[in-house]
């Protein structure tokens, strides 16, 4: 692969990209994932034969967050994204909670107590 | 499934700052400077011809470009990791800061006063999107130092937004914009459960 263009690289050029042949050519997935969301290993679960992008991602994820995984693969985000949809619906991967629009203010409030509690001892 | 989680599981185990600015301001080099690691890049594919679409729904025969993020992390405690994610500077990728920007705690607008006109949008964002943000006065070596209250009147910021000045490269001052950005947040979500109340 090509080094990727920097943020404010302005003589960055169009490229083709196969990575969604590692999605079999699907961009989208079903589970939300914000770039920040941490996951996990589900325990006791069995994997099937991955394909070796799905396994390399399976590798790499637990404790971490999607866009940890995608920088650790090199895989696009969006494409980490697919893959990570694929292991957690195939009950092999979970996700811990993020902020959404579903959040409650009292559990807004409180993760906003801790992590400026943790920021003051950091 | 497992019914009986317990809140400690419900609980959010990680969370985000977005560090905005111009192009060269030193976003980058405030995430390296708090990070524990040092900063990761992920790519996002672009299509050339929809920009404004997100990359999810880039079509993927279609010739595409990427654009970079750098980002950092700080683990806070065992249960909670906080994630910096510097924004693509250049507008064309401005789409992309919505998926950056959701549940984030709020923004940290960095800004070069030597080219104070390429915080502006950055500025109109958050304000339109009603994200808490705060900006950050980078002062690079050998550069004039204006008082923060000049600034803030030549970006026309409101006045509860706060502002401060930093050396983006300081550990503890990058530390402090952390701070400053995760306290207005949680004042300005405190405010709002009080306006409701009465």
């Amino acid at each position: 692969m090509t080094p990727p263009l920097e943020p404010d690289d302005e003589a960055y050029r169009p490229r083709l990209i196969r990575s969604y042949t590692l999605t079999a050519g699907r961009t989208a997935t079903s589970v939300d994932l914000a770039m920040e969301a941490t996951l996990r290993l589900q325990a006791g679960a069995e994997a099937p034969v991955l394909s070796p992008s799905a396994a390399q991602v399976l590798e790499v994820c637990d404790r971490r967050s999607v866009a940890e995984v995608s920088a650790l693969t090199k895989m696009p985000i969006g494409v980490t994204r697919v893959l990570l949809g694929d292991l957690i619906e195939q009950g092999l991967v979970r996700i811990q909670a993020t902020i959404t629009d579903k959040t409650s203010t009292d559990e807004r409030l409180e993760l906003i107590e801790r992590t400026l509690r943790g920021l003051r001892n950091y | 499934m497992d019914f009986e989680t317990t809140k400690a599981q419900r609980a959010a185990a990680s969370t985000k700052i977005v560090i905005a600015g111009g192009f060269g301001v030193g976003k980058s080099t405030l995430v390296g400077a708090v990070s524990e690691i040092d900063p990761l890049r992920t790519e996002a594919l672009v299509t050339n011809e929809s920009e404004g679409v997100d990359d999810l729904a880039a079509v993927p025969t279609k010739a595409t470009t990427t654009v970079a993020m750098d980002f950092g992390r700080l683990t806070l405690a065992e249960d909670l990791v906080l994630y910096l994610f510097g924004t693509p500077g250049q507008r064309r990728f401005w789409f992309m800061w919505d998926d950056l920007c959701r549940g984030a705690i709020g923004a940290i607008v960095l800004v070069d006063v030597a080219r104070l006109d390429e915080s502006f949008s950055p500025l109109d964002y958050f304000e339109s999107k009603g994200i808490p943000f705060i900006v950050a006065v980078n002062e690079f070596d050998g550069v004039p130092r204006y008082p923060v209250d000049e600034i803030a009147a030549a970006l026309a910021l409101p006045p509860e937004v706060p502002i401060i000045s930093l050396d983006a490269r300081d550990r503890e001052q990058a530390k402090g914009a952390l701070v400053k950005i995760t306290e207005y947040s949680l004042m300005r979500l405190r405010e709002s459960l009080t306006a409701n109340v009465n």
